[in-house]
């Protein structure tokens, strides 16, 4: 499992070398904070709307700002994600570079699991320069902070579900962009396919990528959340991992 | 098979109690055995086994699409074969990779590089995936680098070099872990005359007591370099034998080749009735073929013989078999 370093280290800078890493940063940091100004703009006005004053619970911080504003957030994660993951082993392939890899004395997790951990350092570093934003509300209000750190937790979940499935669209398409296309489209279904059902109870609600989310944006943290997202991680990374192994034997 | 017996005894940590088998795969560094690779409908590799030991270089040949790359690619471990089982160093490749793979250097047809990298930082990230000890590394590519002529490259970007340059690296990343066992795929491939000299050179000072698995379409380049030849055709081996057997004459006879202005049938007729020659044929060229008797030197009575008939004798010289014949007749006689 020493190699994993290695190959995160490698991947890393690669990201870095490239101005992929650089256009993915600032795309999204535009997105985010143009949506976090909106919000925040549509929270003043709501303010000073006599109508509104009525229902005072429901005017605060983080349901008006801080709610949609992860939303936004996981939507922009929904588009951003494939094209981070594209390349990671659809690459390897083109550049002829899995001939190295598959020949060296590593086991092939190490591979899968090193450039995971690359991509969700870039995540990481995404989801904290749009924290930034946030702290602009820390200036002149008090949201709770609790539900931004648990909302922030459940980001990282879902972003890192995200990349898992990336990693096995990258594994079994022969280039980057029919891996970024079949990320996508998987990423599309596992989102939308809880709209199909109508009591939250059903499969097809528990399948749903979102529906997990909403309790981290209202600050709970639940066993059954967890459970959904690290699962999920663990079968994109575990199929990306059987993938290049049946792959050979072919 | 006596003499073998007695030199793996010698050689074997456990002299006693392991049966005749064992002993024999614990002779070679690479052991082949009984290798085939299915493709879907395609049978690429069939059937291919052969053995060799420390030191030896192995020129592999054949047309393209004869299974040469397969086969490389599965002693090397980036893929399982269908049938058939590889040892390197005594070590099963799909059983113990981790192990066996630690042994090997591969260059690939196309040399595997990471085109946004620097030269220094790819072969230290190629050192610490070959789980070079971190106190050997630096040292360790300091010397590969001086050895392979890539230093005064080693801060520029690989994307930016030639293909000559991008070749070294190449073989740089094969070498760097000192690994016992040296495979190559077509390594002086598109490269300018002066490039493949160096490369062949590079890969002669190379060799020392490493196995070397070279496979090349350029033919004297095996003469140069090689002590064995494979050559397959169709995922079969057509031919394997020393390069000693091959190319000298062997038992000591050189056969003789001959070109005459006339060209007739009494010709062949009146040179096979020389006392000393053994055998007559037609080259390739309408030039012939003749096969003294052992230890003996007929070049003076065959250039009477001519002198006399007024046959306009062209050209007469000496041929040790040469591989690119015995090649072009061992992949033509295999095909249908």
């Amino acid at each position: 499992m020493n190699a994993v370093y290695p190959i995160f280290k490698r991947e890393l800078r690669s990201y870095f070398a490239s101005p992929l890493a650089y256009v993915i940063l600032v795309v999204f940091q535009i997105i985010s904070a143009r949506f976090f100004f909106l919000y925040l703009q549509g929270f003043l006005h709501l303010q000073f709307d006599p109508s509104f004053q009525l229902h005072r619970g429901e005017l605060n911080l983080n349901n008006l700002v801080v709610l949609p504003y992860f939303g936004t957030i996981s939507i922009v994660l929904l588009l951003i994600i494939p094209l981070i993951t594209m390349r990671l082993i659809a690459d390897e392939r083109k550049s002829y570079t899995a001939e190295l890899l598959f020949t060296s004395p590593i086991k092939l997790r190490s591979i899968v699991l090193g450039k995971f951990l690359a991509a969700l350092v870039l995540l990481m570093i995404m989801l904290l320069l749009s924290s930034l934003n946030l702290f602009v509300l820390t200036v002149h209000g008090n949201p709770d902070m609790g539900a931004v750190f648990s909302g922030y937790l459940g980001l990282l979940l879902l972003g890192a579900s995200f990349l898992s499935i990336g990693i096995f669209a990258s594994s079994i398409a022969g280039n980057q962009l029919v891996a970024a296309v079949i990320t996508f489209g998987i990423l599309l279904l596992l989102w939308l396919v809880g709209a199909l059902s109508d009591t939250e109870s059903s499969i097809l609600g528990y399948i749903s990528l979102i529906n997990h989310f909403e309790n981290f944006g209202k600050g709970i943290i639940e066993l059954k959340d967890l459970a959904y997202y690290l699962s999920l991680i663990y079968i994109g990374l575990f199929l990306a991992h059987t993938a290049l192994d049946s792959e050979r034997w072919r | 098979m006596v003499i073998l017996l007695k030199s793996v005894y010698l050689e074997s940590p456990f002299p006693l109690g392991i049966g005749y088998v064992n002993l024999r795969i614990l002779a070679a560094m690479i052991h082949v055995q009984n290798v085939s690779k299915q493709y879907g409908d395609l049978l690429a590799v069939d059937n291919i086994s052969f053995q060799l030991d420390k030191g030896d270089v192995l020129g592999f040949l054949g047309p393209n699409g004869a299974g040469k790359t397969t086969t490389m690619r599965i002693i090397t471990g980036y893929m399982p074969p269908t049938k058939g089982k590889v040892y390197v160093d005594d070590v099963d490749i799909f059983e113990d990779p981790l192990i066996a793979k630690s042994h090997i250097g591969y260059l690939p047809e196309n040399p595997p590089l990471y085109e946004d990298m620097i030269v220094r930082d790819y072969l230290n990230f190629v050192a610490e995936i070959k789980q070079v000890p971190g106190n050997e590394k630096n040292g360790r590519i300091h010397y590969i680098m001086d050895k392979c002529g890539i230093l005064d490259v080693g801060k520029r970007i690989i994307g930016h070099l030639s293909k000559g340059y991008r070749q070294r690296i190449g073989i740089a990343q094969a070498l760097i872990n000192d690994p016992t066992v040296l495979v190559l795929d077509e390594p002086t491939n598109g490269l300018d005359p002066k490039q493949i000299i160096e490369i062949r050179e590079l890969i002669k000072g190379l060799s020392g007591d490493r196995t070397v698995i070279l496979s090349t379409h350029i033919l004297p380049e095996v003469t140069m370099i090689c002590s064995k030849v494979v050559i397959i055709n169709k995922g079969k081996i057509a031919l394997e034998e020393s390069l000693e057997r091959l190319t000298n004459k062997v038992d000591g006879i050189e056969n003789i080749l001959l070109k005459t202005r006339y060209w007739g049938e009494e010709i062949q007729e009146k040179i096979i009735s020389l006392p000393n020659v053994s055998d007559i044929r037609l080259g390739l060229s309408n030039e012939l073929i003749i096969q003294p008797k052992k230890g003996t030197d007929i070049r003076e009575e065959l250039s009477e013989l001519i002198m006399q008939n007024g046959w306009g004798l062209l050209e007469m010289r000496p041929v040790a078999h040469n591989l690119e014949e015995i090649f072009l007749r061992v992949i033509s006689s295999e095909g249908d």
